[in-house]
């Protein structure tokens, strides 16, 4: 199955290995990430309807994959919030919606159409857990992880319609199916601090300790995120316990761990 | 009240889509903020000072720059009143104003490491400038 992939900004620089893992596991699970022509950042975080021209790039990404019959996946965090937040918009709001693709101005409108998947409801809505289970090679065994899903996946539930947002399971089903012990943890979908380390690091640092010390209290050896900044915020504040990205993990579990790492 | 203040604060409901008269005033909001402790004006006081006109302290505060856009407040609200949208309306109407930013180019190589991600700094645009 081909699917049309929006990587993002920050999967071509500082978080190059969760592209990298991301697409190497998907072929393994029989799944092709087909980059999109001419992709345009997300602008990294969703702010109000009432700034259309902010959401054009994401706009242009979804009627990409709409073109191509496909859906629109995308690994981090942001970018999927983004994606799917404008996506619902061009969905229920017949006037944004006009005022897009008049702005725009192309042979044909588009209209919300894309399904857009984030990895993780790939993994779990077209590939399926028990078929990764069973491509499983060397499983996670006796590996305590927390997974962390921080703001982004969850919220706003209505509209992201991920999971449970505040009980939420697609992540501890994906780490058992690898084989893993997971860790659930109550502060699991708390911010991190997002961007405002930049202008205030102190208040990030304890918005992230928050989160790790609680996690490792509860035995965890580890974090998972699918996010770039949570993990930035994470591994930066906290010495104790190490954070990474769920899909090498996925990698390490489906035995192409080490060829990522060598590409 | 300064008739002006009652004018951008009708602006400011109409753009955002919020109708901060559903707000029954439990603070729910400003309790699962995350930014709680850094704000000089909360979430729920958001939605109050906007409904009563009161738009001048907000649109001076430094508070608008840290929402998160973690959507807790958006979620938890047992009334669907949606704060964080007329946090952005009011961070909008501060920022469409000729001049008014909140962050520089020349800012960011000073708050730069080796591992910032590219996200960082683009959110951060997008949230401190028009």
């Amino acid at each position: 199955m081909k699917v049309s992939y929006f990587p993002g900004c920050t999967l071509k620089n500082k978080a190059k290995i969760l592209d990298v893992y991301a697409r190497r596991c998907a072929e393994v699970l029989g799944v092709t990430l087909e980059e999109i022509d001419n992709w345009q950042c997300c602008g990294g975080v969703f702010t109000s309807k009432d700034e259309p021209g902010s959401k054009l790039s994401s706009v242009r990404a979804l009627k990409f994959a709409f073109e191509k019959s496909q859906p629109l996946v995308s690994v981090c965090s942001a970018c999927h919030n983004v994606l799917k937040q404008t996506n619902h918009l061009m969905q229920s709001d017949e006037a944004f919606c006009t005022k897009v693709n008049r702005y725009m101005a192309e042979d044909s409108a588009y209209d919300g159409s894309t399904q857009v998947y984030h990895y993780l409801e790939l993994l779990r809505d077209v590939v399926g857990f028990d078929k990764i289970r069973e491509a499983v090679v060397n499983p996670l065994k006796g590996r305590k992880i927390a997974p962390y899903y921080g703001c982004l996946l969850l919220r706003p539930s209505s509209v992201m319609q991920m999971d449970d947002p505040e009980n939420p399971t697609i992540f501890e089903d994906l780490l058992r199916a690898l084989g893993a012990e997971v860790v659930v943890s109550s502060m699991r979908n708390e911010c991190c601090g997002g961007y405002v380390t930049m202008e205030k690091p102190e208040f990030a640092k304890k918005k992230s300790l928050d989160i790790t010390s609680n996690m490792q209290a509860m035995g965890a050896d580890m974090i998972a995120t699918a996010c770039p900044l949570c993990k930035y915020n994470l591994d930066k504040n906290s010495d104790a316990i190490p954070t990474v990205y769920f899909t090498e993990l996925l990698a390490e579990a489906l035995g192409v761990k080490e060829e990522c790492d060598n590409a | 009240m300064h008739n002006d203040s009652r004018k951008i604060a009708d602006e400011i409901i109409l753009r955002s889509g919020v109708n901060p008269r559903r707000c029954m005033k439990c603070g729910k909001c400003s309790g699962t903020c995350p930014a709680y402790e850094e704000m000089e004006y909360h979430p729920h006081e958001f939605v109050y000072m906007v409904e009563s006109g009161e738009v001048e302290p907000l649109l001076n505060s430094k508070s608008l720059y840290m929402c998160l856009s973690c959507f807790a407040c958006v979620d938890r609200c047992p009334r669907g009143v949606e704060p964080a949208k007329l946090v952005e309306a009011v961070r909008n109407a501060y920022l469409r104003q000729q001049d008014n930013k909140h962050m520089n180019a020349d800012d960011v190589p000073a708050k730069l490491d080796d591992d910032l991600p590219q996200q960082a700094i683009v959110s951060a645009f997008r949230k401190y400038r028009k």
